[in-house]
């Protein structure tokens, strides 16, 4: 047995050896230990370097609170985990952790000659210091701080773990499983709803765990948590969910927990490592517990000073002492019994330290009655050790005396906190309790109770008797325990020590001392908010759970208001620090973003597509043969089209078929051209506006049937299309008979464009007259292609012969290389969405959010034909007549060739008439599209420009990084003006 | 994640199954209206919104649930859900709020 090991102590811990390994060093522990425990029963108190001044760092909790013993957890490759409590580490036969921070080791840390110049580096310190010269921040400043602050180095390789995440629901949940939350369970199980009681612990219990001689119901407090444990599990209604922390807690009792699957055994791989759970409650009760406060006293972070509870903690959970004679500082009743319990195990308490001049009777007399030392209204002045505490000095003010007390351990006790941080981030209110000299919980804003010490209800009997009654029962519990007392804050101890030399520290983790929040003040930082972020106090990874209160004491007494006018800083979520793991679960790799791929998708990718994303959906880009770059594939894409016959896969276009008596009606509201008319067969080019006048999406429409119409979309654009008139159906036009229906997934669509595009169809067409004379352009027919029902557009987005070949999605691939096949003849040429571009913009197409930006109306872009004159209504009829959309002075849609045909101009260059003005210079518009045109052998550009057609055949300018071009404005028509293409026979 | 009650479901679900369509009650006037409506009186219509603090009258739509729109009012203030009512119903008055926020609490 380690020297430190208590026998006939520890509730949480069997009798098991389990080795592990801590900077490099093997140790022995037992089953139930965490990294903090078994390494104080081997005697290691040193177990980190602090944050900035890389000063040795002990344990100062037991829990999750732990600010100062942070290590990283090393399963191997892609498992390295940094920034782990030591206090929460369960560990395992084979477990490697290894302390952070330090180097070369943690006895001798070079790092820490920060702590000599600890002068200089007060709060605010990296805002004052490094701001000078400009150019050493990121190349000197920057590398250096980083080496030498921080915490744990980042995992270099992928974490190869699952990650799992689920959905619950029940009734009540509980938060906590101390005497509350499991008085609660208890009661709540009888009522029949579904219960849940969770708890970041392996172990269920709480406080009872950390407690000795504590009877309930005439049974020892162990006996009756053992016997209420089974009596929840054997409850079908209740589940009990231990090493779960509940991290957030939002809206509508949704409430966030991280399980820790396999963080306590060895590396598990393909089993889920934890598992992020949301939970939907009816009610949620929290009973969160407490947390103890350390005093801010000179030299309070030496190695072997904590809080009295958690010494109390390791003696009973784990049968660990902490020490074999300790001091004890408090100006709280709730140590002495700590100090009392650790006597009866015989460590030796070397004297109580009060800062009260008068602590209540009773506990001063039970300690003279065990012969202990009681110092009143003294502090401890300071501690001495180098990496451990071997003695302090305390001092009595009103005596002036100073006496040097030998110890190995310091446990303080500044009194408790209640825990809000899941009540608040529930938005429930808080309010100060002078009697607690904290924060508790007021008026709730979610179905949500408060019980236990989290509410204030401090002592075993009252927690027990509140979780009882909030899960709906009326008992009352005989308990026998130690009065839990009363105690007394200081917003500051007194020291002879001037204040410069002193290292109180309130905030361990991120290095604050009293002095720096102090500073703070008279720097003018007033508000606690900005008092936290200049000091950086309650911003490390404990987020303050030990120092907050401390912090807003000082910060109170500086800025001379009382402390609940102060108010106190946000909680935010996560509680605890998640791992990335926990919020990512499944959708990782290629369940992160999911890819939308069409039907003829996997044909692309085996026929050497090069891909681009648009939207979620995955498009092929070009098709580059051997030894072509994308110029010179899109090059050949565009001759071979034009030239014979191109082929393009156009499924992800957005569909929606419009259905219904009034379809023509809807279709008159929706868009701006006139669609009565149209019949049967016939397809129109149509044209969306938003209310405001300004393009919204554009796409060609068939109509199949009177009452029916096959409406396209852009690819980026069909959900929104679809939004916007089931909104306008469901609200504004609701005297209309129409259904909408998304069937952008039911079509595969297929576009053959080029001269040879109806010889190639007219083998593999059933049914249709494909002839100009039956079959003309802009028109379409249904019947059969290659054996399957095919709805057939005669259209064109390219100003060749075209034909859209819309076919039941499932048979987009068959048909696609059934296609391939029959126009090997032809020479037949599979094209990406860039070739597809250029041809469009050849023809001066517009692409809606390309040449348009969502302030374009239909007449800036040169469409004006597209905007009925005789409807009385339709969608943003009313703001085209708005002053500002009928001024002079609008960009206009035109068309842009470089006087030096070489030149592709960049999308997105700016526009000027003069380019040797002043800067800034006034910009008339910008490039939308632009390419090179094989067809043309030149480049060619389309652009929005300010009185742009007034400006047609004139020379404007495109100054770029060295250079300026020259461009002329001319019409965005740059091939076959006439159309004359589309009819090619 | 705010529970959402939708009047056509007649269910609470989840908020990830609903999208915010902006105020409610805001009426698009018809083709003769617009043609006697003042440019002033055409952009108030289309821009200009209430900036609510508590109780805002406002439209979602259940788009991954039945599809359809309704009417909601919302507190700004403690983002939480007073009522839900079918569209095409009248603007809530402050007394059916007022009982509504009861029955809640």
């Amino acid at each position: 047995m380690s020297a430190f090991r208590k026998s006939g102590r520890g509730h949480g811990v069997g009798t098991k050896a389990v080795s592990f390994s801590f900077d490099g060093q093997s140790y022995q522990g037992v089953e139930g230990d965490t990294v903090a425990s078994a390494l104080l029963a081997n005697g290691v108190h040193l177990m980190g370097r602090s944050f900035k001044y890389h000063r040795p760092r002990g344990v100062v909790g037991a829990g999750s609170e732990e600010p100062n013993a942070l290590i990283t957890v090393d399963c191997g490759t892609g498992r390295v985990t940094p920034n782990v409590r030591a206090t929460t580490q369960e560990i395992y036969d084979g477990l490697t952790v290894r302390s952070q921070n330090s180097y070369p080791d943690l006895k001798f840390d070079l790092g820490a000659f920060n702590n000599v110049f600890s002068m200089f580096f007060p709060a605010g310190f990296y805002n004052k210091t490094f701001m000078w010269p400009k150019g050493f921040w990121d190349k000197v400043y920057e590398p250096f701080i980083r080496n030498l602050a921080g915490l744990g180095p980042a995992p270099e390789a992928d974490d190869p773990d699952v990650y799992a995440s689920s959905y619950g629901h029940c009734d009540i949940l509980i938060v906590g499983a101390g005497p509350a939350g499991i008085a609660a369970a208890l009661s709540a199980a009888k009522k029949g709803g579904r219960v849940i009681l969770a708890d970041e612990n392996p172990d269920l219990g709480g406080s009872l765990l950390s407690t000795a001689g504590v009877e309930i119901e005439g049974q020892p407090a162990e006996k009756w948590l053992a016997k209420s444990l089974r009596a929840l599990e054997k409850s079908d209604n209740v589940t009990l969910m231990p090493r779960m922390t509940a991290i957030g807690y939002f809206h509508d009792n949704f409430v966030a927990l991280s399980e820790r699957l396999t963080h306590h055994k060895k590396t598990q791989p393909g089993k889920a490592r934890e598992e992020l759970h949301r939970i939907r409650a009816g009610q949620v009760i929290l009973a969160q517990g407490g947390i103890e406060r350390p005093l801010v006293f000179n030299g309070n972070d030496k190695p072997g000073v904590m809080l009295a509870s958690a010494a109390h903690t390791y003696l009973n959970r784990y049968g660990v002492a902490v020490g074999k004679e300790a001091v004890v500082f408090t100006s709280h009743d709730s140590a002495y019994h700590a100090a009392f319990d650790l006597a009866d195990a015989n460590i030796r308490i070397a004297a109580i330290v009060d800062a009260r001049d008068a602590p209540n009777a009773s506990v001063i007399a039970e300690a003279n009655r065990r012969g202990i030392d009681v110092k009143t209204g003294a502090v401890i002045s300071k501690t001495f050790g180098k990496l451990r505490v071997s003695a302090v000095e305390v001092y009595e003010p009103k005596l002036g005396a100073k006496t040097k007390v030998g110890c190995d351990a310091v446990l303080m006790s500044g009194g408790w906190t209640p825990s809000l941080h899941l009540w608040s981030h529930s938005k429930g209110g808080i309010k100060w309790s002078p009697a607690l000299s904290a924060y508790v919980p007021d008026e709730a804003n979610e179905n949500a109770i408060c019980v236990g010490a989290c509410n204030g209800d401090f002592g075993i009997a009252e927690a027990l008797s509140a979780g009882n009654k909030a899960g709906g029962g009326r008992k009352s519990f005989a308990v026998t325990e130690p009065e839990f007392g009363t105690g007394e804050v200081f917003n500051s101890l007194p020291n002879y020590i001037t204040e410069t030399k002193q290292k109180s520290f309130v905030d361990f983790q991120n290095d604050v001392t009293e002095k720096d929040i102090k500073l703070a003040v008279r720097e003018g930082f007033k508000s606690i908010e900005h008092v936290k972020r200049y000091t950086t106090n309650g911003m490390a990874t404990d987020q303050g759970k030990t120092s907050n209160l401390n912090a807003l004491e000082i910060a109170s007494k500086a800025v001379g208001k009382p402390i609940e006018k102060v108010g106190l800083t946000t909680f935010r979520p996560p509680y605890t620090p998640t791992t990335f793991g926990t919020f990512v679960g499944y959708r990782d790799g290629e369940l992160f973003d999911p890819t939308r791929k069409t039907s003829i998708d996997p044909w692309a990718d085996e026929n050497g597509a090069v891909f681009e994303p648009v939207g979620i959906w995955r498009r092929a880009w070009y098709f580059p043969k051997a030894g072509e770059d994308m110029h010179a594939a899109v090059a050949r894409e565009c001759k071979a089209t034009r030239d014979s016959l191109g082929i393009f896969d156009a499924s992800t276009l957005g569909k929606i078929e419009v259905v219904g008596p009034d379809a023509a009606k809807f279709m008159n509201l929706m868009y701006t051209n006139p669609w009565s008319a149209l019949p049967v067969g016939g397809c129109r080019y149509g044209l969306m506006c938003r209310d405001d006048g300004y393009i919204y999406d554009d796409g060609v429409v068939g109509r199949m049937a009177e009452d029916r119409f096959h409406v396209t979309t852009t690819t980026g654009g069909a959900p929104r299309v679809y939004r916007h008139m089931e909104d306008y159906l469901q609200t504004e036009f609701q005297h209309l008979d129409v259904w909408l229906t998304s069937t952008t997934e039911q079509w595969a669509v297929i576009a053959i464009n080029g001269p040879n595009a109806r010889k190639l169809i007219a083998p593999l067409v059933e049914g249709i007259d494909l002839s100009p004379e039956a079959f003309p352009h802009m028109t379409l027919r249904e019947g059969m292609i290659c054996g399957v029902p095919t709805r057939l557009f005669r259209v064109s987005f390219t100003g060749e012969l075209g034909f859209e070949i819309n076919v039941p999605s499932h048979y987009g691939r068959a048909v696609w290389e059934a296609l391939i096949e029959a126009g090997q003849q032809y020479d037949i040429c599979p094209y990406g969405t860039e070739t597809m571009h250029v041809l469009r913009a050849e023809k001066g197409f517009i692409i809606v959010g390309q040449d348009t930006d969502g302030t374009v109306t239909a007449h800036d872009a040169g469409m004006s034909w597209a905007v009925s004159k005789k409807k009385k209504d339709f969608v943003g009829k009313r703001s085209l007549a708005r002053p500002d959309l009928v001024a002079d002075g609008r960009k206009q849609l035109v068309g842009l060739l470089t006087e030096d045909a070489n030149v592709v101009l960049e999308e997105g260059a700016q526009i000027v008439d003069d380019p040797n003005q002043p800067i800034p210079m006034d910009m008339l518009g910008h490039v939308t599209s632009s390419y090179w045109s094989e067809t043309l052998g030149r480049s060619i550009a389309m652009a929005v420009v300010r009185d742009g057609l007034s400006h047609m055949d004139s020379t404007l300018h495109v100054p770029i990084a060295d250079t300026v071009h020259k461009v002329k404005v001319v019409k965005p028509v740059f091939y076959d003006p006439k159309g004359e293409r589309l009819n090619a026979v | 994640m705010l529970e959402i009650h939708c009047p056509y479901c007649d269910e609470k679900r989840p908020e990830l199954e609903f999208a915010y369509a902006g105020e409610a009650h805001i009426l698009r006037p018809d083709a003769k209206e617009q043609a006697a409506m003042s440019d002033e009186d055409w952009a108030k219509y289309l821009f200009i919104r209430d900036n609510v603090r508590g109780e805002h009258a406002e439209r979602w739509w259940h788009n991954a649930g039945c599809n359809m729109f309704f009417n909601a009012i919302r507190d700004t203030v403690s983002d939480k859900f007073v009522m839900t009512y079918k569209m095409g119903l009248p603007r809530r008055t402050p007394a059916q709020i007022e009982k509504a926020r009861k029955a809640k609490s």
